[in-house]
């Protein structure tokens, strides 16, 4: 059978480990040292579970979705991270790396976010514990995410842009890794999603597992089984999609539906489907699927969403795409706001764009009327309104 | 034939100065004038970077010469090229510094291969892991007779330095102060604890400082710590100056090298 968890050195199949500088190595190999130890101690763990249950407002309610499942004509089951506090999945992980950096007695915390979630439940930890918190984000970002950088000012972080490549998510995590650097002693970098050097990516998809593992505890009460027959996620670096897959990554019967950005088209140039156009490489410390030129430089991707605008893909799901554990999807910026109208209008939810990706793949899974599909909804889409507004052009209506 | 860089520190006991550019930078067809310019006024080893889109451990000045040299057009295929005869005029040690993806997707074992027929002396690659090193690549790097040149930092574990030591020859690259290249916030050359620390140690390899070296003054106090030092950032801004090529190199290394 194929392993889909971390080897001893941070491999999952030949993708992952620790591809860093010199500098960064003391402080990866102390998180590597630690974090499974500091993960078992029963105080950190009750801890953290008071915090998921009282203060992020866990579990989230896995939700039949019934017109959306008639359009379908199956049974679709809306995973509602969406609801919890700060309206992302991106706060489970904020909220178990803060107790992480407190244990390893950091006082400085910084960030990179893509869509701005990461950075909301970064800046919103780093508020609940009274931790300065720095958080880079890319200066296209900063503009198309307004709303979450406000929040972030708000809630007392610095945001600081990043003015390099493509001033998205690549670039804000290059700057953040350059100030972790330059900061070698006080400072915990939170990652946001599964990427990274070895042990962020196991350690990121350990604090989103508690989403499947509540999708199974739901879904048989619901459905008297544990199991779909789908669950779909969308994939920036795959935090969301590692949570929602973890604990059904051993069971074979259970199709996992991994959902990349095409942009305006795989073949257009303009696209984040990294398990499409990406070449197994190296980017911010770990061994993947990375979309590169021939000279192996890093190419610019590009999506409508923001988190999902990234040139490469967590270790797990490079090695998930190579094993055909998962099944791959890529959806264009116009099939996925063409899935926000559909889930607004059918069911009174606003998506983030990035889940949106999900929802737009239901139609390519062909899923029988007896069959049942868990779509991760990864966000809410308030960051999104302006973009949704202009594109559905309902200024001044 | 002895490598260039033993050879270097066997002959030279002291106040070595390394320089850092990056290839294809400002034009692309600078990389062997900037060489033997260099030589001319009396540089001791060069280390010729390979431009990365995403270097990670480099600061402003790096990342846009980088930038520049890639639009350029720039590749590891067109250095090899721009290099293949240089032994013919210089004989002065030679290291390629970059980043792992790129010399990965041209071929590790080729890229060794090559490296050696056109004489190439060292490859520092920072974020190649010592463990895949020792694992994958040391027998490769022995055989092509490069040496394969490690950064240690003012955080570097005792132990963990001198296993570096154990697997690395040529010189330990001393990273002066916890930061990426080209910061010249003073903390650089004030980390005498550090240096001597490292100094006592009685380690196999010579050591040279680096990061943040921008003047006489920075130079001449590295000096005072290790074999030597490494400018990259403060000549890459000399390059940009009005003037010409020969003139901004000239001009620089003299500076530099005045009374030490
Ligand atoms: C709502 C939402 N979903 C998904 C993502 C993509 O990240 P990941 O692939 O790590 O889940 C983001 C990232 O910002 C997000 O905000």
């Amino acid at each position: 059978m194929i392993n889909y968890n971390v080897d001893e050195n941070g491999f999952y199949g030949k993708f992952g480990g620790a591809y860093i500088p010199e500098m960064l190595y003391p402080n990866v190999e102390e998180l590597r040292q630690n974090y499974l130890k500091i993960m078992a101690e029963p105080e950190f763990q009750e801890e953290l579970q008071t915090l998921l249950k009282d203060y992020v407002g866990r579990p989230t309610p896995l939700y039949f979705a019934k017109r959306l499942s008639e359009k379908y004509n199956t049974n679709i089951y809306l995973k509602r991270e969406d609801l919890n506090h700060t309206g992302a999945h991106k706060i489970n992980n904020t909220v178990g790396q803060v107790l992480m950096a407190k244990r390893l007695g950091k006082k400085r915390i910084i960030a990179e976010t893509g869509a701005g979630q990461h950075g909301v439940a970064t800046a919103t930890v780093c508020a609940l514990m009274g931790l300065e918190c720095i958080v880079y984000m890319g200066e296209v970002d900063i503009q198309r995410q307004a709303p979450n950088v406000a929040r972030m000012k708000m809630l007392g972080a610095t945001v600081v842009p990043a003015t390099s490549g493509s001033k998205t998510l690549k670039d804000a995590t290059n700057e953040a890794i350059r100030d972790w650097i330059n900061n070698p002693e006080d400072t915990y970098y939170i990652i946001g999603s599964v990427v990274g050097p070895h042990p962020y990516p196991d350690m990121v998809a350990r604090f989103q597992s508690v989403i499947s593992e509540e999708i199974k505890v739901q879904l048989k009460e619901k459905t008297g089984s544990e199991n779909p027959d789908y669950v779909v996620a969308c994939v920036g670096g795959g935090s969301n999609a590692a949570g929602a897959f973890y604990h059904y990554l051993d069971t074979p019967e259970v199709k996992l539906v991994a959902v990349e950005a095409a942009g305006l088209g795989v073949g257009s140039g303009e696209s984040a489907a990294t398990s499409v156009l990406g070449r197994e490489g190296i980017i911010h410390g770990s061994r993947t699927l990375l979309m590169q030129t021939d000279d192996g430089q890093v190419t610019e991707p590009y999506s409508i969403s923001a988190g999902l605008d990234y040139p490469g893909v967590g270790p797990l799901h490079a090695h998930l795409h190579q094993s055909g554990r998962a099944i791959f999807e890529s959806i264009t910026d116009d099939e996925a706001l063409q899935a926000v109208l559909e889930l607004t209008r059918l069911e009174g939810i606003i998506p983030a764009l990035e889940s949106a990706h999900a929802l737009a793949a239901l139609g390519r899974i062909g899923a029988k009327p007896d069959e049942v599909i868990v779509v991760n909804l990864s966000g809410r889409g308030d960051k999104d309104l302006t973009t949704y507004l202009d594109r559905f052009e309902l200024h001044g209506k | 034939m002895e490598n260039r860089i033993k050879t270097l520190f066997e002959q030279k006991p002291q106040g070595l100065l390394s320089v850092y550019f990056t290839a294809g930078y400002p034009n692309l067809e600078d990389t062997v004038p900037i060489i033997l310019e260099l030589e001319k006024n009396g540089v001791d080893l060069i280390e010729v970077g390979m431009p990365f889109s995403d270097p990670l451990a480099d600061g402003p000045t790096i990342q846009q010469s980088s930038e520049i040299a890639l639009r350029n057009g720039m590749t590891i295929p067109k250095l090899f090229e721009q290099l293949k005869d240089i032994r013919q005029y210089t004989q002065i040690p030679l290291v390629l510094m970059g980043y792992l993806n790129p010399v990965m997707q041209y071929g590790v074992e080729r890229f060794c291969q090559k490296a050696k027929e056109i004489g190439i002396d060292g490859i520092i690659l920072p974020d190649l892991p010592l463990s895949d090193y020792v694992r994958e690549y040391k027998a490769l790097f022995e055989q092509n007779n490069l040496s394969k040149i490690f950064l240690i930092t003012p955080q570097t574990p005792e132990q963990r330095i001198r296993e570096i030591d154990s697997h690395t020859n040529g010189f330990v690259y001393m990273v002066s102060s916890a930061s990426v290249t080209g910061s010249t916030n003073g903390k650089a050359v004030v980390n005498t604890g550090y240096f001597e620390r490292v100094g006592q140690m009685g380690l196999r390899n010579p050591g040279m400082i680096g990061f943040g070296i921008h003047n006489r003054d920075t130079f001449s106090q590295a000096c005072n710590h290790a074999r030597g030092a490494i400018i990259g950032s403060a000549f890459i801004k000399a390059l940009a100056q009005e003037g010409s090529l020969e003139q901004n190199i000239q001009t620089f290394i003299q500076r530099i090298k005045q009374e030490v």
